[in-house]
């Protein structure tokens, strides 16, 4: 062992110098290379985009409200449902948990100082902001900007800056390759935000694999950090094939190569093979961050060793692995041969089994246990809840006799936001509440997180709930307009929208200004955890550590000790 | 000990160099490029041979695997794969699992699609958008027979 | 432990750079295994594209036979070994960093830089050529204009994917030169030593990724047909 240790300059400043008082001023957070202020500087820009989405979402629900047009025509509709998927998942969920609390957490987690490459990770997070301008620019109609800044919008048209995107946020050949909006400059976005993600995710896994303090052995990790690895994994390998993907459709849009377009020979539906090889590996970026935020606070809350914590980094890294294999079920009715259908619908069937493993685990952890309702609980719980309905309602879509009727209808919709925001935007409340305290230092109001909950759980339960209901009635998918047999159910559904919004508006609202003006400090492990990150004071020194971490056991030995429970 | 300019910059820091990369005499990169070179001639002449006349697959299979003999080569004696960790070798290994997988269960979609309308299958080559719906005009006609 | 000190002064003998969260070992292989990481998205970038050539191949096997015999493979092959070579001389400027000779590794990363130059003349050479025969986008010979439909008929994608292939290749080279004049400028400045040569082997090793790849290019493109 080099003598570099011996020779480190002891950490943890003068008392009161925190991560985030250590030094002032604008300009020393946006050349951090602290990798809290990062997850910080993250964290308030996904949310302003999370409100751009939600903002396009809340504009379709009130004309879907009605049968008829209202105040949309369909070309607008068609921008407003590409703008709120490509920026929620794009600009959202994707940067979502492991660029803010992995990036927060995961040093702490594992009693390292910063990540491996701390320059790489401030440069990750400006490619991200360069590729969100370059989105917004090719998905915010044109006419609209010129309403609000009538300079910026001439500007646009003068660089022959054609309409706002149409396709979907799939932008599936052929009509990718047809439509005159600004088509190159959303793909050029979306292959820059991509190297965003893949830079973010290398440096965590060699975080991981070179930083953990003595003692961190891979069998006390905690489960979001094995979370947040097996993401990682994900991230670095499956976003340079969407990013070869796009550079081919902008390269077929411009000069013609002849391998998506039909008209040159091209099979469209190689198109979709690629853009999903990533797709569906991404929903796993989303969800499995989740999973890890759930497994950390659930045990908190019941006091319990967490059930199974050898069988839940399995089937993480299950997970991550088996992501890989089933891309062609959101392509079952699309022209793929009929072996292809059934090897994906089966293989996708198996795959809904490692995910199963984690929430009986979960349960099983709360069995018995000492259970309190805090906020975080509250989110945890409700994700799993809302969880067990994405996933089954999977198990229907993959089922192929099934897919022909409900593939590109509202069922298909209605699946998704369980998965996506009932499963990650709802684990990303949950963390946002548990790790408050050690991010600010203050502590929030317990009342109000509850009553915000209450609305977004219901208000997301109201939305999506209909909408299974009017898929499996036929009603389409991406349709500006509807039958006048849907109209109660869409009505109900637009309610529960804005009850939705309210709850997350009120939510982060609430959370913002207590994180500025709240009086409540917090200590440093209010909540009690055993894991290392609660060990820091409440928030982090600069270097997180006054001195490197010894760790000797895993980070979920509450309680009661449990018979054959080792995990020296 | 000879006192000409030494270029060999000297350190303090420390470190134990055999805790860096591993050295490896040069003979071992001079015999591999010499290798390379001879794979590179050896593959120019096997598509000389014209084996894709008998068996296409074969040529395939031969040009890849000359290929891979060449990159197996670079990547264990140029870049010292050989002798990297385990985690660095599913790192380098890993992207060709994915490939494989990518490319296999493509070949298990086109190659088994079923032609929905007899007689498209052989015009499917290339023929423009117009053309093709000549053909579904002309094979509804045959079918209407 | 080596105590030998040049008889100049020589700037830059400050050994590895220090980071406040990791110490120079750890730093050295965590460079390391970033960097494979880093490849490993490179290969699946090309990957994709290996893909769709591997489908349309066996789609349009004559058509890809037909279009490969309008390129040359002794130029290709000659390529080929100057690539071959300049990884060869990338080897040996990371051997040399090892034994702490910066000339050596200014004398190897150049060599390797010149031959990345020679790729590329040669490349253009032969995208010229092909422009004259109409070959070319936005190209036309005999009145067929390049991806039209009778030209379609004759190559189908063949020369898309050339283009896009040997196009994001050549990209890499360029990046890879970049990359590697930045490392040599270091080296000049005496900056390397048994201790540290970090940046020499994370650029030699993005260099031979350059030419792992050109060594599947060359047979799956120049030796069809």
């Amino acid at each position: 062992m080099s003598s570099y240790a011996a020779n480190s300059p002891v950490t943890g400043d003068h008392a009161g110098l925190n991560y985030i008082n250590c030094e002032r001023g604008i300009w020393s957070w946006l050349t951090t290379v602290d990798h809290k202020r990062i997850a910080l500087l993250y964290l308030f820009t996904i949310s302003i985009f999370f409100f751009v989405g939600g903002i396009a979402a809340l504009l379709m629900r009130t004309e879907l409200a009605r049968a008829g047009a209202d105040f949309l025509d369909p070309s607008t509709y068609n921008m407003l449902f590409t703008l709120h998927g490509a920026i929620m998942i794009f600009l959202f969920i994707v940067p979502g948990i492991p660029a803010t609390m992995g990036n927060f957490l995961i040093p702490l987690m594992i009693g390292a100082k910063d990540v491996a490459f701390p320059r790489m990770n401030l440069l990750s997070y400006y490619i991200y902001v360069v590729g969100a301008l370059m989105a917004l620019i090719a998905l915010i109609p044109g006419q609209f900007i010129g309403q609000i800044f009538p300079i910026f919008g001439k500007f646009l048209v003068s660089i022959g800056l054609p309409q706002a995107v149409d396709t979907g946020w799939t932008f599936y050949a052929p009509y990718s390759l047809q439509s005159g909006t600004a088509v190159i400059w959303m793909t050029g976005a979306a292959f820059v935000l991509g190297f965003s993600s893949i830079l973010t995710g290398l440096n965590f896994i060699v975080t991981i694999h070179k930083l953990r303090a003595p003692g961190m052995t891979w069998n006390r990790l905690p489960v979001f950090v094995w979370a947040s690895y097996a993401t990682a994994v994900i991230q670095t390998l499956a976003t340079p094939v969407v990013g070869i993907t796009l550079l081919l459709l902008i390269m077929e849009r411009s000069m013609g190569i002849g391998i998506f377009d039909p008209k040159l020979g091209g099979d469209p539906v190689l198109f979709q093979h690629f853009f999903w090889f990533y797709s569906h590996p991404v929903v796993y970026i989303m969800v499995l961050p989740a999973f890890g935020v759930v497994g950390e606070i659930i045990p908190v809350f019941s006091r319990k060793p967490l059930f199974g914590y050898r069988a839940i980094y399995i089937s993480s890294l299950a997970i991550a692995i088996a992501g890989f294999l089933v891309w062609a079920h959101h392509m079952l009715v699309a022209g793929i041969s009929d072996t292809s259908a059934i090897y994906f619908s089966v293989i996708t069937f198996i795959v809904a089994i490692p995910t199963a493993v984690k929430v009986f685990n979960w349960v099983s952890t709360m069995y018995r246990g000492s259970i309190s309702f805090e906020t975080p609980m509250l989110y945890a719980m409700g994700f799993i809840f809302l969880f067990m309905i994405a996933g089954t309602t999977g198990i229907y879509l993959a089922t192929l006799a099934v897919d022909v009727f409900y593939h590109d209808t509202y069922f298909v919709v209605a699946h998704f936001h369980y998965t996506i925001q009932g499963g990650a935007v709802i684990g990303l409340m949950a963390a946002l509440h548990f790790w408050f305290p050690k991010m600010t230092g203050k502590m929030y109001n317990e009342w109000l997180g509850r009553i915000c909950w209450v609305l977004v759980f219901v208000g997301f339960n109201l939305t999506f709930l209909p909408q299974f209901v009017l898929g499996m009635e036929g009603m389409p998918r991406r349709y500006f307009d509807y039958l006048p047999q849907f109209q109660s159910l869409h009505t109900l559904s637009t309610v529960g929208a804005y009850i939705n919004a309210a709850g997350y508006t009120l939510a982060l609202l609430h959370l913002l200004l207590t994180a500025i003006f709240g009086k409540t400090l917090a200590p440093d492990n209010p909540w009690d955890a055993l894991s290392l990150e609660w060990q820091t004071p409440s928030p982090p020194p600069h270097d997180n550590f006054e001195v490197t971490p010894v760790v000797t056991e895993y980070p979920y030995a509450y309680g009661k000790p449990v018979e054959g429970d080792h995990h020296a | 000990m000879s006192h000409h300019t030494d270029h060999r910059a000297a350190t303090k820091s420390g470190i134990d160099p055999h805790e860096l990369g591993h050295i490896l005499p040069f003979v071992v990169y001079k015999r591999t490029f010499i290798i390379l070179v001879v794979l590179t001639i050896v593959t120019v002449v096997a598509a000389e041979l014209n084996i894709s006349k008998y068996s296409a697959a074969l040529a395939m299979a031969i040009a890849l695997g000359i290929a891979s003999v060449k990159a197996f080569l670079v990547a264990t004696n140029f870049m010292h794969l050989k002798y990297e960790n385990p985690v660095t070798w599913l790192y380098a290994g890993f992207p060709l699992v994915l490939l494989a997988i990518l490319i296999g269960l493509l070949f298990i979609d086109n190659p088994f699609r079923v032609d929905p309308l007899p007689g498209l299958e052989a015009q499917r080559v290339i023929r423009p958008g117009v053309v093709a719906q000549e053909l579904v005009a002309e094979a509804e006609a045959k079918a209407a027979h | 432990m080596n105590s030998h000190v040049s008889s100049e002064a020589q700037p830059g003998q400050i050994g590895p750079p220090i980071a406040h969260h990791m110490d120079p070992v750890t730093a050295y292989h965590a460079a390391k295994l970033g960097m494979w990481l880093f490849l490993a998205t490179e290969i699946l970038l090309f990957g994709g594209m290996f893909a769709a050539y591997a489908l349309y191949h066996w789609m349009y096997f004559e058509e890809f036979h037909n279009a490969s015999r309008q390129l040359n493979p002794i130029i290709g092959g000659f390529n080929t070994v100057v690539l071959l070579f300049s990884s060869f001389t990338a080897a040996l400027a990371v051997d040399a960093a090892q034994h702490g000779r910066n000339d050596k590794v200014v004398k190897n990363l150049l060599i390797t830089i010149v031959c990345a130059l020679i790729f590329l003349v040669v490349k253009y050479f032969e995208w010229s050529a092909k422009a004259e025969h109409g070959l070319f986008p936005g190209t036309s010979h005999d009145g067929i204009a390049f991806n039209s439909p009778e030209f379609i008929t004759m190559y189908a994608s063949f020369f898309g994917l050339y283009y896009c292939l040997t196009g994001l290749h050549g990209i890499h080279v360029v990046a890879g030169m970049c990359l590697l004049i930045w490392v040599m400028q270091k080296a000049r400045k005496n900056r390397f030593s048994q201790d540290y040569y970090t940046p020499v082997e994370i650029g030699a090793l993005y260099w031979h990724l350059v030419d792992l790849i050109w060594i599947y290019l060359f047979p799956l493109l120049y030796l069809v047909g």
